[in-house]
């Protein structure tokens, strides 16, 4: 028998708001424990959560960029669970009625656009956290830190649209670029600003209905997601090919042995006894308001794409790559507005610059070359000044110096020679040289036109303007 | 007349012409304290020495020539009030040693205008309870007869007031809980509209339905308390951004042209006589004030009490969550692994009451039974609010029994909570539907125990019942009676 895999994501996003959702506590990951604490995240007796505006605001934000439809009235909820890291003994979250429904993404998975339903959108606190290890004065005990408590999270919910790991991991990529892109969050997923529960089931190919699922909780990086889903996948098919039967439950990935294992059954799955908490009012949002946060929406990946595309007149490839991060297309778009030629900039972007940052470990943003010290260089390329490849040597020099790269040019004596008449003699020269090789040419074997090259630009030591070059050697060789 | 019997408008007078200091009233009341409190048992913790630091503190801002009606009033306080460095229990085990960091909203409100506190005072655990006899610290004697409860939850509050004890207190209502014992104990008790006054720092029993209020010597105090607690406060989401009316202004003495309602629903069988009785005495009054009378009815009563018990334990089923041992409190000091130290912390840490409570909250709210009862409550408090705002089309107010009966004895309902939860059926609704409520001496039993009315006001129609209660008092004698202790 076929099988058929069946995929929904649930992802958890972290805001980078300053702030927690429902109080004034700073968010600064990694602050010493209990820090960041007052009696609101503490679950004290008698606290009050107050909502924070600037998350209603990233929420309306991610909505709209997921095609959700943003719900002018929602209402906040308790979800009732005893859990030491959980202060008031429920976490506030949205249940009955969240903030954004019914949008979707659309994500390329082999060369098909196929689109993903997003059933929700909604707002929650995180937990604080457990420290169990490696703390003096806790001894065998477990501490509490709750400095994460209260932090304000996205939840965002797909329709089980998905079909395969890789699918999956298009869309939580996808989704990835676009809160990173939307300034909601550092989408840091090592510090677990994004993170995944996938629910996984499968079922015959052709089945009317879905199999038994199981849930694959916080999984933390793209590559896990592959590998748990994928594993589970395996797990299920075998299973049931076994004559088994796939059991609802809660599972944790390891990615240490690749491999999913159970956390908890059915049996012990929580009464959350959801209602909503009294102690927030229903939020209600205007028009207005979700047309001014439409209005300060920044451009999503999507349509710089096109705009690289069709205004810049870049090939497919260089708008994917360069959209894949915002900071990145940021750089590249600072150097073209600096007046930069769009070709040449994503050339270098994509080329230069990112193997630079990469063998020195840097992100984008610590580029020791500005934009406008690269488009500088890049015009002395245009203006025929120096060579392509010559600029790749004053680059060097300009990422471990803050020097103009005119200066360099001309410290190093680099500038190009476009002088006919000194070209011309180097030609002459060559060719006196190599005379077998002459005679090939003329005979046919127009391959060893490169060689000519080679050896000109060698005698100039790299100085000589290549298409001077090549128009002067064609016209020579051809008698 | 001893500095103890006095009004906070009394003491402000006296205060304000420099005839008695601060620190002298404070002493007064602290000695008023000593002398009664093996009878009356009102207080957890008592702070004088905070409380005389305090009063010190009033007297320098009176020199200086600054004194707000409140300054250096020696006031205490129902233990539900988060007090930072000063014990809050809430009358439980669960939190018998918890030393909150910091003061709710209307603690610090009073603080701000030189309010002096003395301590804090007894309440059923968790405000759950119409007797302040299911507190973890003892119960409260009804000064006016030892052997009778001064009712509940904030008991220990009405108690304190009747055995001049404090100049003016604060208690939270939530069912009843500030009016049935203010009828009981023969003072003023007023329960404020939902959202009134911020409920931060407010240990919370029923967040939908709590509400913090004064109960005081006479109606003027309850007007300046309210007006010193009352107005927005933005880390109370549900607290109502809308100007604070001068309540003590809106004391006319006045209560000609009041259309004032009767609920037909409130006046039937049940209804001790001798509490029907005053409520006649007193209607007869309120007409020779002219005020005028008519019907109104509000039909979904009888389903008050059932939705209120679903609603109610429902809500503290979750806000009682957070204890568990794990951050403040009791823990219990014989765990063996994390549940098992939920569950002996929270089995030794609260009472029996409670227990019920979370039982019943918990039980409404889970899957299955969500609809058939927390969801069907919700929709019946609607339809009672619908009663209220339709009651109030036709009239200004509503004038209706507190309790039942007088305060009952002390043991005679412990056993049959049904029987308990029956004693707020009159102030019920009025939490439910949001509005405010106020309690106002109206008699005696021939056992010489108090009886109160209660006027019932349109949402934030707080400054009317205070006229129309403050009418009453002003045409009749009974606030002027005291126990004898």
């Amino acid at each position: 028998m076929k099988f058929q895999a069946v995929i929904g994501l649930e992802v958890h996003v972290q805001l980078k708001t300053d702030t927690k959702i429902f109080c004034g506590c700073p968010t600064t990951f990694g602050a010493a424990p209990n820090s960041q604490t007052c009696p609101v995240c503490l679950g004290m007796p008698g606290a009050l959560p107050v909502l924070n505006k600037k998350v209603v605001e990233f929420a309306i934000r991610a909505g709209l960029a997921t095609n959700c439809r943003i719900a002018p009235r929602s209402v906040f909820a308790r979800k009732n669970y005893f859990y030491p890291d959980l202060p008031k003994g429920y976490q506030i979250s949205q249940f009955e009625l969240p903030i954004c429904q019914e949008g979707h993404l659309d994500i390329e998975v082999e060369g098909e656009t196929k689109r993903i339903g997003i059933t929700r959108i909604h707002m929650e606190e995180d937990a604080g956290k457990l420290v169990h290890a490696d703390v003096p004065e806790l001894g065998n005990g477990s501490g509490v830190d709750l400095n994460r408590a209260c932090t304000p999270l996205l939840e965002v919910v797909s329709e089980p649209d998905l079909r395969s790991a890789d699918e999956a991991v298009a869309y939580l990529k996808k989704l990835h670029q676009i809160v990173v892109y939307l300034g909601v969050s550092d989408g840091n997923m090592e510090e677990g600003s994004f993170r995944c529960d996938a629910n996984v089931s499968v079922m015959p190919v052709g089945a009317g209905q879905f199999g038994t699922r199981a849930e694959i909780k916080n999984v933390n990086s793209f590559r896990f997601v592959k590998q748990a889903i994928e594993y589970e996948i395996e797990r299920q098919i075998e299973l049931i090919e076994e004559g088994g039967t796939v059991v609802q439950e809660t599972r944790l990935f390891d990615p240490g042995t690749g491999q999913t294992r159970s956390m908890r059954g059915k049996e012990e799955a929580h009464d959350y006894r959801y209602f909503p908490d009294p102690d927030l009012v229903p939020l209600v949002i205007s028009d207005d308001w979700v047309a001014d946060v439409r209005l300060a929406l920044p451009e999503l990946p999507e349509a710089k794409r096109l705009r690289y595309r069709e205004e810049l007149g870049l090939p497919d490839y260089d708008a994917e790559v360069l959209v894949a991060s915002r900071e990145l297309a940021e750089y590249f778009e600072a150097c073209v507005a600096a007046g930069a030629p769009a070709k040449t900039a994503a050339n270098w972007v994509m080329g230069e610059v990112t193997r630079a940052l990469n063998e020195a470990g840097l992100e984008i943003g610590a580029c020791p070359v500005a934009p406008a010290r690269l488009t500088a260089l890049l015009q002395l390329i245009e203006k025929g000044t120096i060579s392509g490849k010559i600029a790749k040597t004053v680059f060097d020099e300009m990422w471990s110096s803050d020097k103009a790269p005119e200066a360099i040019v001309e410290e190093k004596g680099l500038v190009q020679v476009s002088d006919t008449g000194a070209i011309e003699k180097i030609i002459d020269e060559i060719m006196a040289a190599n005379m077998g090789q002459v005679e090939e040419y003329r005979g046919g074997k127009e391959k060893v036109f490169g060689f000519f090259v080679g050896q000109v630009m060698r005698a100039s030591k790299g100085k000589a303007n290549p298409a001077v070059v090549n128009e002067l050697l064609l016209k020579k060789l051809k008698g | 007349m001893e500095l103890f019997e006095l009004t906070i408008h009394e003491l402000h007078d006296k205060l304000k012409k420099r005839e008695v200091s601060s620190v002298e009233a404070t002493r007064a009341l602290l000695a008023r304290i000593e002398a009664t409190e093996p009878q009356v048992g009102a207080f957890i913790t008592v702070t004088a020495a905070e409380g005389l630091a305090a009063a010190e503190a009033a007297d320098r801002r009176i020199a200086a020539g600054e004194i707000d009606l409140l300054t250096g009033i020696p006031v205490a306080l129902k233990d539900i009030f988060v007090t930072a460095g000063v014990r809050t229990t809430c009358g439980s085990r669960i939190l018998e040693n918890f030393v909150p960091p910091y003061d709710g909203t209307v603690v610090a409100r009073l603080k701000a205008q030189g309010a002096v506190l003395l301590g804090k005072l007894n309440q059923d655990e968790f405000a759950m309870g119409s007797s302040t006899e299911s507190s973890a610290f003892g119960v409260t004697r009804n000064p006016w007869d030892p052997e009778r409860t001064p009712g509940g939850s904030s008991g220990g509050s009405a108690a304190c007031i009747a055995a001049r004890q404090a100049t003016a207190t604060l208690g939270t209502d939530t069912g009843g809980s500030i009016r049935q014992p203010a009828s009981h104990c023969g003072c003023v008790g007023l329960k404020p509209t939902y959202g009134r006054v911020s409920r931060y720092g407010v240990i919370a029993y029923a967040s939908s339905l709590d509400q913090v209020g004064p109960l005081t010597r006479d109606v003027t105090d309850a007007a300046i308390m309210l007006g010193a607690v009352a107005g927005y406060d933005p880390l109370d989401s549900t607290s109502v951004e809308r100007p604070v009316p001068d309540y003590r202004a809106a004391l006319t003495g006045k209560a000609t042209g009041l259309k004032i309602g009767l609920p037909r629903e409130y006046y039937r069988e049940g209804l001790d006589p001798e509490v029907k009785q005053a409520l006649e005495a007193a209607i007869e009054t309120f007409r020779g004030l002219g005020a005028e009378f008519v019907e109104v009815s509000l039909p979904h009563t009888d389903y008050a009490v059932a939705t209120y018990y679903l609603i109610a334990t429902a809500e503290a089923s979750s806000n009682l969550a957070r204890y568990d041992g794990v951050r403040f409190g009791h823990r219990t000091a014989t765990a063996e692994g994390l549940l098992d130290m939920f569950r002996k912390s929270r089995a030794e840490g609260f009472g029996a009451e409670v227990k019920r409570r979370i039982m019943l909250g918990t039980y409404a709210l889970s899957s299955g039974y969500y609809d058939a009862y927390y969801l069907k409550a919700q929709k019946v408090r609607t339809l009672i609010m619908q009663d209220f705002s339709r009651a109030f089309e036709s009239v200004d107010l509503l004038l209706t029994p507190v309790a039942p009966t007088p305060a009952f004895k002390i043991g005679e309902k412990v056993d049959d909570p049904l029987q308990m939860y029956l004693s707020d059926i009159f102030t019920i609704p009025v939490n439910l539907a949001g509005t405010c409520g106020i309690s106002v001496p109206a008699g005696f039993s021939a056992a010489g125990l108090p009886i109160g009315l209660q006027l019932v006001g349109r949402p934030f129609g707080e400054e009317t019942i205070l006229r129309a209660a403050h009418a009453f008092e002003q045409a009749t004698a009974w606030h002027q009676r005291h126990a004898a202790l």
